[in-house]
């Protein structure tokens, strides 16, 4: 049943009873061509455009527990593409293009929300180092543009720009195309419209080996209900890629930290943008819903234990009120854990493995809910073609061998 | 004066008579009331509008699980707290408070044209439309979604108030300070450990506190409560905490605890906190948090006037205030008969009480009839009528699961209870594991995670004297006269009278979650309770579903045919309750948010006007304006006064590190690129860090101030890690290395003097070192005295100049900064700050770690070949150098950059681009690193990484712009003296 | 806040006090220019990150400034025993 207004009056008229299932609950078949591990938003996302684009509809998506339990149901929902290098905007603006009309697409409202992200610069290094993005995003073709302390404070009224402040803000960049989704919706759009073209979504199972065969190639998934087997697996699993990984006798560059996020009471309408400071540790946007969605940073061990710490919020709410200092009275709702894969370069890994008919898709860090449409197209194009698509080509496990890192957060170091 | 109280009843202060005001109305209240029981003492029930439906709200609770009455407390401009809970705030005289999410009134609010088209609004209706025309989403729909959603006010004003926060420590935490709680802190507390006894409530007591007819060991409720609590003030390893929230469990019995310190008191000139952040680690956790009663879902059961059985029981026992005049019960559990009873004996009439059970025990029965009311069992309540508050109830007689027959009964108050929820938020934040427990239909703590026990009906005990036993450990034994609790059922739902799809029957009330979305969720396949929760938004109100969380589990679990524990529970998550972003931060804002370090010549600098900045947690001076001058012509005449003359610097925030011990240059050499062995004692070399990775992490000049001392500095942000980086290798890689590192940066001050007139100004001051340029040359470092101060002399120069730097332990920095001020006066000596520091460095083409490198660029990048020492085995990053891509064609490599017109300053951070004839995206080469006006040469400078650089000097390379496009030369990286002779001044 | 035992000073202290170093018992290479490019990225960037028990480091950077190791469960962040370096590494109990 295609949604819209008008579906959703007919259904009205009916008592809403006659709303069909959004997604089969599958019972896993003995085989199949594709298996995707993991029912995130990349995940599903995937398995969508390899039956979409690719023409392969004989695909399971297989989740250990709900679709989008994992990080996409507990991220703070920003998207944006104003990366330094080119192999990031252009990795983070494809998916940016995919966001704009994926509703449509798919026929689920994603709420994907144009409502432009600042980033504040709160030194003179902050200033060279967003102005080297400016640049390189603008011969780019990507949207990212410089705003004086008095511009960024007209878009954003509730910033403080006081010159007195622990760290001025001396101006900030904005990318207006960038925003926020929703993102339980995003999982759930995806779910429906691969299951719409033949794509079996099973939950509550989870992967406990990966079987490979003489030649080393992968037969299939040994699972909670029982052998799965497909010739193509691909792995989209954030926080557990390491321990899905070594089921196939991989080894990875990666580590899984906690990342913690918080949201307040609803209030009425302040925030009109996301904000974000690097040099203060903090992110904020409002939710259609009134809450201010906090992010606040990650701690420092590994830990797979989705499990917040109190010092973290501190730390994280000092840094929003030191920015914000208009929203000191406002109350915490509601704070969680999530579990990141963290790669030495913080960029991902997407692409062939070591194994044949072994894909991945890991190590997007915090930033992976921006790239959920654009990473799940780039993964669908490897494991149909079995070569990376050029945009993804770059964030290959190699990269960590030859020494051709991307590395982002180190093109912004401090030092001097 | 009022007249919903009962004189003889309640706890509040009748000799002290307040004043507040709700809505612009006055009302009169009395101390000890919160403001549901002063407003429903004057009869008002309508105190809000639901989130979707706007529909009119009452009060549900008479504690901190209210999910409806929420209003706006504002103490004035900069004190406006939107959302708060009526029955948690404590009135007080003058107390001004609002309703909110209403317009234009609470009592005709436009909003509520939502309830009317309910219809349109299942749950996940946002995710079916709004989607055509595209444009639209964020133009439209968006913002017209956002104005209808918030509920309370956005702050306009900054918070007047200021916040706290501290650590306490003790062995036995005790969290809620009802009868279990106060039991286990009378045991606790005669041992030795400190006891720390919290209590949300302003009073100590929790259920106690509605249930003065229980006699405990032979004596009154009310007593026995007040005997306890003064046996523990006495106790001096007793902490007890009242108005104190435990929001947390976090690792190893780390708790969040927040007190709300001025929000009940009228007067706040005493400037204390409002609110304090207590972060307790306990060595053992006792939870009696108790358990929170469970609202029945039925038609209508949402309207004003309808509200949990409980909450009746305290606003008559606790507050002496009546909620109705003919009160009905609705009821699956004996608990409630207590309730109602009370009620009566309190001459209240009582329009009935309906069972849905079939049969109820005979003590109730025999009770009820002493008190002349009428039970009818197998019986549920099928809808509510009154328009801003309950007028009368559907009555409906089940049989085989179906409405036989349906008939009104008047009643201005219904009661309810469908049992009681323990209340295991802590418990399950600290990761302990739960079970279901199918009589209470209610999850209870099963294994902790941590060093913690559950007592009383936060762990599934109820009765009295079992909570008190319980709650004592069984030390004591104690006796209690009633409080018999009884059982009851779970029905979770019941039969409708007509299409079930148009009724309206609430789980979660603030968010205006029905039973039916609940079905629809599942009929759409979001079967788990998490995707229940997440498509309805069930439980995800500022009460966070302390209400309705199992009603919603328990309809879900109905609707897809499964025991309840496969349906799942969703996670509880910290706060408890909503906990206020300044306590958090509790005082760690303004100035205090972070360090600001400052040099000892940082007061100096402010004295003469100096324009600061901020370069990692310090403060730098950045330069120093006279007469209006802006930062170019300021920076103009410093650069052009040190090279002509002299110079004054405060270099002071550089790292610095001593590295002492037989194998202090072994260490050196495998830290730094540079070879170290053979550097003769009172001589200096630049050193340069890699990381393991083979890029480049600091610099800086490190002197050989004897055969086994080295005086190393580093950059003023890179110090910390740099010196952590030394101890890793030094503790764990060679631990056989005699040598010993520490960090020294604080402890010297420097002053860097750059100019031709440098040696003349020191010569008069300098004590034991000979600074001619034959025993004293460049690259040297010596010790001896200045001003009859102890020194490290170097002789270095980051400008090109004559130059040293004045290491003088930090005390005496500014003294001597300003005696060399003074003197250099004849010199006509300029201070310069961290601008023209860069200027002159860049004539030089000296680069800088971060500005000039970016994290990704090797040695061989930057031309520094030089400083890698060719016949090292090892050093840190050396291994890196050799792998495939770092040895590569087509690296950045740092580069000079002469535009063509020489008055153009090219903005750091341009990209650059060979060919100019091409369009979006073009293919860039590289980018203006460090760019400037060189007031000594006249013209602009820039350093730029450009992909094989080293091999473009003298061709053209190209800046886009926006509208229009520069043109610059390729060029070496030392613009000025590329030879040193200026360095070599006699 | 984790609490952790340093092995050095014998005390429980608070996580804020400590700085988490990494997997433990990654030794540097004696010899890294006889390694292969394959070999040297092993040692610089492949990291066991079990979901467990866990071999890490952590340095009490507030404290006694000493480096030591630690065998720590990932899943429930619970510490099994933290000890000094140079000794020998901890066994897991199976």
């Amino acid at each position: 049943m295609k949604y819209s207004a008008l579906s959703l009056l007919t259904n009205a008229f009916s008592g809403h009873k006659k709303w069909p299932l959004q997604w089969p609950d599958a019972t896993p078949k003995k085989s199949y061509d594709v298996i995707i591990v993991g029912g995130g938003g990349h995940g599903l996302g995937a398995a969508y455009y390899l039956a979409r684009k690719h023409g392969i509809t004989n695909v399971a998506v297989i989740e250990k527990g709900w679709l989008g339990g994992g990080n996409t149901g507990r991220n703070t929902t920003i998207i944006r593409s104003n990366y330094l290098y080119d192999e990031s905007a252009r990795i983070y603006d494809h998916a940016v293009d995919l966001w704009d009309g994926l509703s449509q697409e798919i026929n689920y409202n994603v709420m994907f929300s144009k409502r432009g992200v600042l980033m504040l610069a709160h030194s003179v290094h902050d200033v060279q180092s967003f102005q080297r993005h400016i640049h390189a995003n603008r011969l780019n073709g990507v949207d990212n543009n410089w705003l004086s302390a008095e511009e960024a404070k007209a878009f954003c009224p509730p910033l403080n720009i006081s010159k007195d402040a622990r760290y001025p803000i001396l101006g900030a960049a904005l990318q207006q195309r960038a925003g926020t989704a929703r993102h339980d919706s995003v999982a759930w759009g995806y779910a429906r419209a691969a299951a719409a073209l033949g794509v079996d979504i099973i939950q509550n199972c989870a992967v406990t080996g990966i079987k490979r065969g003489a030649n080393g190639a992968v037969e299939g998934v040994e699972t909670e209900r029982g052998f799965i087997g497909a010739k193509k697996i691909g792995v989209s699993a954030a926080g557990n890629s390491s321990v899905l990984m070594e089921m196939a006798g991989l080894r990875f560059p990666l580590e899984s930290y906690p990342l913690q996020a918080l949201v307040s009471e609803p209030v009425k309408p302040v925030m009109p943008c996301v904000v974000m400071s690097n040099s203060v540790h903090a992110y904020i946007s409002q939710s259609d819903k009134g809450e201010l969605v906090i992010g606040a940073g990650t701690d420092q061990y590994v830990s797979y234990s989705q499990r917040g710490a109190l010092h973290i919020i501190e730390e994280t709410l000092a840094s929003i009120c030191e920015i914000f200092p208009l929203f000191k009275r406002m109350r915490m709702l509601r704070s969680w854990g999530g579990v990141v894969d963290v790669t030495p370069d913080r960029s991902p890994i997407l692409g062939k493995t070591p194994v044949p008919g072994l894909f991945v898709n890991c190590g997007w860090g915090t930033g992976g809910f921006k790239a959920t449409p654009g990473a799940a197209d780039l993964l669908a194009h490897t494991i149909a073609k079995d070569q990376p698509h050029p945009i993804n080509a770059p964030y290959n496990l190699e990269r960590f061998t030859g020494g051709r890192l991307i590395d982002e957060a180190a093109a912004a170091a401090v030092a001097h | 004066m009022t007249l919903h109280r009962k004189p003889e009843y309640g706890r509040v202060n009748r000799g002290k008579p307040i004043n507040f005001s709700f809505d612009g109305k006055i009302y009169s209240a009395f101390d000890g009331d919160s403001l549901a029981s002063a407003l429903l003492a004057h009869g008002v029930h309508l105190v809000g509008r639901s989130f979707k439906y706007h529909r009119p709200r009452g009060f549900v609770a008479a504690g901190p699980e209210e999910p409806n009455a929420l209003v706006t407390f504002d103490r004035g401009p900069g004190r406006v707290t939107p959302n708060v809970r009526a029955t948690t705030l404590e009135v007080f005289d003058g107390l001004v408070a609002h309703s909110q999410n209403n317009w234009p009134s609470l009592t005709f609010d436009m909003g509520a044209v939502n309830d009317l088209f309910y219809m349109l609004f299942p749950a996940g209706f946002y995710n079916k439309t709004f989607m055509w025309p595209k444009s639209f989403w964020d133009r439209v729909y968006e913002p017209a979604i956002r104005k209808m959603a918030g509920l309370g006010p956005a702050p306009i004003d900054e918070d007047a108030d200021i916040y706290a926060s501290q650590y306490m420590h003790c062995e036995t935490l005790i969290v809620g300070a009802g009868p279990a709680g106060i039991a286990a802190a009378l045991a606790a507390s005669e041992k030795p450990g400190r006891v720390i006894l919290v209590d949300e409530q302003y009073e100590f007591g929790g259920s106690l506190l509605s249930t003065p007819n229980m006699v405990i060991n032979d004596i009154p409720a009310w007593q026995w409560l007040e005997d306890s609590l003064a046996i523990l003030k006495a106790r001096e390893n007793v902490t007890l905490l009242t108005r104190t929230t435990v929001i947390g469990y976090y690792h190893e019995n780390f708790l969040g605890a927040v007190e709300r310190i001025t929000d009940h008191e009228k007067d706040l000139s005493s400037h204390k906190p409002r609110e304090r952040l207590y972060k307790i680690r306990a060595g053992e956790v006792v939870l009696a948090t108790g358990a929170i009663e469970r609202p029945l879902v039925f038609q209508s059961n949402d309207r004003p006037g309808v509200m949990l059985a409980s909450a009746a029981h305290t606003y008559l026992n606790r507050y002496g205030v009546v909620v109705g005049e003919k009160i009905a019960l609705f009821t699956c559990h004996d608990s409630a008969y207590e309730v109602i009873f009370d009620l009566a004996d309190a001459g209240i009439s009582i329009a009935g009480v309906i069972d849905v059970r079939d049969q109820v025990s005979e003590t109730i029965i025999a009770a009820a009839k002493a008190r002349n009311i009428e039970i009818l069992t197998g019986t549920i309540v099928s809808g509510t009528s009154g328009k801003f508050r309950v007028s009368s109830l559907r009555a409906s007689k089940i049989e085989d699961g179906k409405i036989t027959s349906t008939w009104e009964i008047a009643c201005d108050c219904l009661l309810m209870c469908g049992g009681w929820t323990p209340s295991i938020h802590l418990f399950s934040h600290s990761k302990g594991s739960l079970k279901w427990r199918e009589d209470l239909g209610a999850y209870i703590p099963d294994n902790p995670n941590e060093n913690v026990i559950s007592v009383g009906a936060c762990n599934g005990t109820f009765g009295l004297r079992k909570i008190m036993t319980e709650g004592a450990g069984g030390s004591t034994e104690y006796q209690v006269n009633a409080g018999a609790f009884g059982s009851g059922i779970i029905p979770a739902t019941f039969p409708t009278e007509g299409d079930p799809a148009k009724v309206k029957a609430f789980v979660d009330f603030q968010n205006d979650v029905t039973e039916k979305d609940i079905n629809l969720a599942v009929r759409e396949g979001l079967k788990s309770i998490e995707h229940v929760k997440r498509y309805t938004t069930t439980g995800m109100a500022t009460d966070q579903g302390k209400t309705s969380n199992l009603n919603a589990l328990q309809i879900a679990a109905k609707a897809v045919y499964k025991p309840v524990q496969q349906v799942g529970l969703t996670t509880f998550r910290p706060p408890y309750t909503p906990t206020t972003f300044g306590a958090l931060v509790g005082g760690k804002d303004g100035h205090s948010f972070h360090v600001i370090r400052k040099t000892p010549m940082d007061g100096w600098a402010e004295d003469h006007g100096a324009v600061f900045e901020p370069v990692a947690l310090w403060r730098r001076a950045r330069y120093f304006p006279r007469d209006g001058e802006d930062m170019l012509a300021a920076v103009n005449r410093e650069c052009l006064t040190t090279r002509c003359s002299l110079g004054i610097f405060d270099a002071s925030t550089l790292g610095k590190v001593e590295v002492i011990g037989p194998d202090a240059a072994e260490f050196m050499n495998r830290m730094y690129t540079n070879p170290w062995l053979k550097l003769k004692p009172g001589s200096c070399r630049y050193g340069l860090m890699l990381g393991e990775d083979g890029y480049i992490m600091d610099d800086g000049v490190i002197g050989r101030l004897a055969e086994n001392h080295f005086h190393v500095t580093t950059t003023t942000g890179g110090a910390p890690r740099v010196f952590r980086m030394m101890e890793d290798y030094r503790q764990t890689e060679w631990p056989e290395l005699d040598v010993w590192l520490t960090s020294t940066t604080e402890q010297w001050a420097v002053i860097a003097l750059n100019g031709p007139n440098a040696r003349k100004l020191i010569e008069p001051f300098v004590e034991g070192i000979d600074l001619s340029e034959e025993k004293f040359p460049h690259m040297a470092v010596r010790e001896g005295r200045i001003c009859g101060v102890e020194t490290r002399l170097f002789r270095v120069s980051f400008s090109g100049e004559l130059g040293f730097e004045i290491n003088v332990p930090a005390h005496y920095g500014r003294a001597l900064w300003e005696t060399l001020f003074i003197a250099g006066q004849k010199y006509d000596i300029t201070p310069y700050g961290t601008e023209t520091m860069h200027v002159l460095r860049a004539e030089k083409g000296f680069i800088i770690v971060g500005q000039d490198t970016d994290g990704t660029v090797t040695p061989m990048d930057v031309g520094m070949s030089w400083a890698i020492g060719k016949k090292k085995k090892d050093f840190v990053g050396k291994r890196s150098l050799s792998r495939p891509d770092i040895m590569a064609e087509g690296r950045k490599q740092l580069v000079g950059l002469l535009t063509d017109d020489p008055n153009i300053v090219l903005e750091e951070g341009a990209q650059l681009i060979a060919n100019p004839e091409q369009s979006i995206p073009m293919d860039m080469i590289g980018h203006v690193t460090s760019s400037y006006w060189s007031a000594t040469l006249n013209r602009s400078i820039a350093l730029a990484m450009v992909k094989n650089g080293h091999a473009l000097t003298e061709s053209n390379v190209y800046i886009p712009m926006p509208g229009k496009i520069y043109k610059a030369q390729v060029s070496k990286c030392v613009f000025y003296d590329p030879n040193g002779e200026r360095l070599n001044v006699i | 806040m984790l609490l952790i035992k340093c092995p050095y000073c014998q005390e429980d202290r608070p996580e804020i006090e400590f700085s988490y170093s990494g997997e433990a018992h990654i030794a540097r290479p004696l010899n890294p220019d006889d390694l292969s490019d394959e070999e040297w990225a092993e040692y610089l960037f492949i990291r066991s990150n079990r979901r467990g028990l866990h071999h890490e480091r952590w340095l009490h950077a507030h404290g006694c400034a000493r480096f030591f190791n630690a065998l720590r469960d990932t899943v429930s962040d619970k510490f099994e025993l933290t000890y000094k370096m140079g000794e020998p590494k901890a066994q897991v109990k199976k």
